[in-house]
């Protein structure tokens, strides 16, 4: 009887596609929705991905996310090397400097100070050059994204209007020099804004002189230390705030879902994804049975028992659920790895976002399936003889 | 049709010993209080082994309701009825629907085919109901289907066939589980003269070979003749019974199948 459930299904063809036409909008706007929002709230905190060196992050116990820098004094760094369990402590300075374009403009940049003689906290990869290099004099070392996109010069006639800032290139930042000796590959930030690489030192003659420039220190912990352990120690000895980087990440995500409306928007877009799919579904899939209420009836009399009517119209539901999840699911990541090639687009599928699509495609399915089964279970075989 | 007075019986008085229907004051009504309707008033009838039973009657005398208690698939309100030695009304749901399954075929006015199965994928649901392989109740529909002559249309979907040819595929699925008992409702009246008459005569010689009861609801006069005996009721009783030729019928169906 399962097979006749499923050639009643598949055979309405009109029925059949309005059915899946619900289940696959529900499952690409909540995927696609979701994975975008994934995507923005990774890029909040790609600067702590991108730095995978250091196993805690040291700073002001009042930061609530990664560009919401409170300096340090200099001592700082000091105290935290004092602390049982810390292998090496570096500093690190992360800043807003402006660059003065050759076009005549200027262009915000994230400028990253690494520590000196241990260079922790370089990006996760080069393009073009050493990390080393930056030892050299008025050493940057631009990401990728920044050299092709926001440091751009004006190109030599109309065909090429622009050319990437590269190696070799000087740029100015904050009335200094600054000579281009690599180029990066970054996790693109939140705000896209170029990150500059260079020396703690030459960082601090890069910004405005303040009197604490010290924004985070670095830490490495000693081999088979007890990590969390550590940064409660740290924060003991320092009275300053120690996160691993995943306690990090999620105090940076965490202050963005509070504080802005990137959540609201996405979390609207979601659910009216699964609404509008659960009407289209459900209305389908109950005028599917309301037109097969007849056989239904017709079954009922002959002989078919409520258990397996019920299990009939399970399988339909499971079928539409899975062609229209494995659809939308199929649609969002066509888009996830067709668009963000072309686009600045965010997006991040884990498993768990498809667990989540698949777990509110269920929920549709279930929904649009109870209404029928009550409808077919009520449903009295004598009515076959009513015409 | 010969329906002479003289010929009335009463309804303890079927042609065979062995009784396949048994009702007795079945009454049943419909809603409650001033809305109520009562569509049976104590009907007694009988329907014996290989007997062709017809009910006929003017529009809501009860004959529907009639053929649904008979069927199982209405509880009656009062009074006796029991099929194949079974009362309905002492066994649970379940069990009553696996006794439809088994014993019991349909013969609808509408066909009610299903639209988007192959007709042999529609003559095998009874067998599919009763759990047996999908491929060999195919198998069986499609032989069913060659006896009553579609056997080059088993896949085709019903659409593409007439009415009367719908109502044969309907006729093979409620015979091929090999029920005792066969309930039609107004087989015939769906279908122009001659092709009702085939569709009859196909019921007829198919009943007279397995020993199958029929009770059929019908307001179709031009198919009295194919009945043993005709129940007519009026307000919910069966006020006369009289007999008909259809054993007449079948035995020369069978005799010329046995070629004498």
């Amino acid at each position: 009887m399962l097979g006749v459930a499923l050639a009643m299904l598949f055979r309405d063809k009109a029925k059949f596609f309005g059915i899946i036409m619900g289940v696959t909008l529900a499952s690409l706007v909540i995927t696609q929705q979701g994975a975008i929002f994934l995507g923005l709230m990774s890029r909040t905190y790609a600067a702590i991905s991108d730095m995978g060196d250091p196993d805690i992050w040291v700073m002001d116990a009042k930061v609530q996310f990664i560009d919401d820098i409170k300096p340090l004094q200099d001592t700082s760094l000091y105290r935290v090397r004092g602390v049982e369990g810390v292998a090496f402590a570096a500093p690190l300075y992360k800043g807003m400097i402006r660059a003065r374009l050759d076009n005549g403009q200027f262009q915000n940049c994230v400028v990253i100070g690494l520590d000196d003689s241990t260079l922790t906290g370089g990006p996760p990869s080069m393009i073009e050059g050493r990390l080393e290099d930056l030892r050299q004099s008025d050493a940057v070392i631009v990401d990728l994204v920044g050299a092709t996109e926001k440091l751009w010069k004006p190109g030599p006639d109309e065909a090429t209007p622009r050319v990437p800032l590269a190696v070799g290139d000087s740029m100015e930042l904050n009335d200094r020099r600054g000579i281009v000796v690599g180029i990066s590959n970054n996790t693109r930030s939140f705000q896209s804004q170029p990150t500059i690489y260079t020396t703690y030192s030459r960082a601090k003659n890069f910004a405005p002189a303040e009197r604490k420039m010290l924004s985070f220190v670095l830490v490495k912990a000693a081999a088979g230390a007890d990590i969390p352990a550590l940064c409660e120690r740290i924060s003991a000895a320092t009275g300053l705030a120690a996160y691993t980087r995943d306690q990090f990440k999620a105090k940076t995500v965490t202050y963005f879902l509070e504080n802005t409306g990137i959540p609201i928007n996405f979390g609207i877009a979601v659910a009216l994804g699964f609404i509008i799919g659960t009407v289209i579904t459900g209305f389908m899939f109950f005028s599917f049975t309301l037109d097969n209420m007849r056989y239904f009836g017709t079954l009922k009399a002959m002989g078919t028992t409520d258990t397996r009517l019920l299990g009939m119209i399970m399988l339909q539901a499971l079928a539409v659920g899975v062609i229209g999840f494995g659809i939308g699911v199929g649609l969002a990541s066509w888009f996830g790895t067709v668009v963000p090639k072309k686009t600045p687009l965010a997006f991040v599928m884990p498993w768990q976002l498809l667990f989540v699509s698949a777990s509110a495609v269920v929920v549709i399915c279930v929904l649009a399936a109870t209404l029928s089964i009550r409808k077919v279970i009520k449903l009295e075989p004598a009515v076959v003889f009513k015409g | 049709m010969t329906s002479a007075p003289g010929a009335i019986l009463t309804a303890d008085s079927p042609l065979s010993e062995e009784i396949v229907v048994r009702c007795r004051e079945v009454t049943k009504t419909y809603g409650s209080g001033q809305s109520a309707v009562r569509a049976l008033r104590g009907v007694d009838v009988d329907v014996a082994k290989g007997e062709l039973l017809m009910l006929v009657g003017p529009s809501g005398c009860g004959k529907t309701t009639l053929i649904s208690v008979i069927a199982g698939v209405l509880d009656r309100d009062g009074g006796e009825c029991s099929v194949l030695g079974t009362d309905y009304a002492k066994i649970g749901n379940t069990e009553r629907t696996n006794f439809r399954a088994r014993n019991v075929g349909f013969v609808f006015q509408a066909f009610n085919l299903i639209p988007t199965l192959s007709i042999a994928e529609n003559v095998a649901v009874p067998l599919l109901i009763n759990r047996v392989k999908r491929a060999q109740a195919v198998e069986q529909a499609a032989a069913l289907l060659a006896q009553v002559g579609l056997g080059d249309r088993t896949k085709d979907i019903p659409s593409r066939l007439s009415g009367g040819q719908q109502q044969r595929v309907a006729i093979a699925r409620a015979l091929i589980h090999k029920p005792k008992l066969l309930v039609c409702d107004e087989p015939t009246s769906a279908l122009d003269h001659a092709t009702g008459q085939r569709v009859m005569e196909l019921l007829r010689s198919i009943a007279a070979g397995h020993d199958l009861s029929l009770v059929v609801v019908t307001h179709d006069q031009r198919i009295f003749e194919f009945a043993d005996r005709i129940a007519e009721m009026d307000d919910g009783r069966i006020v006369r019974v009289s007999t008909g030729q259809g054993h007449q019928i079948a035995a020369n169906h069978v005799n010329s199948a046995i070629g004498k």
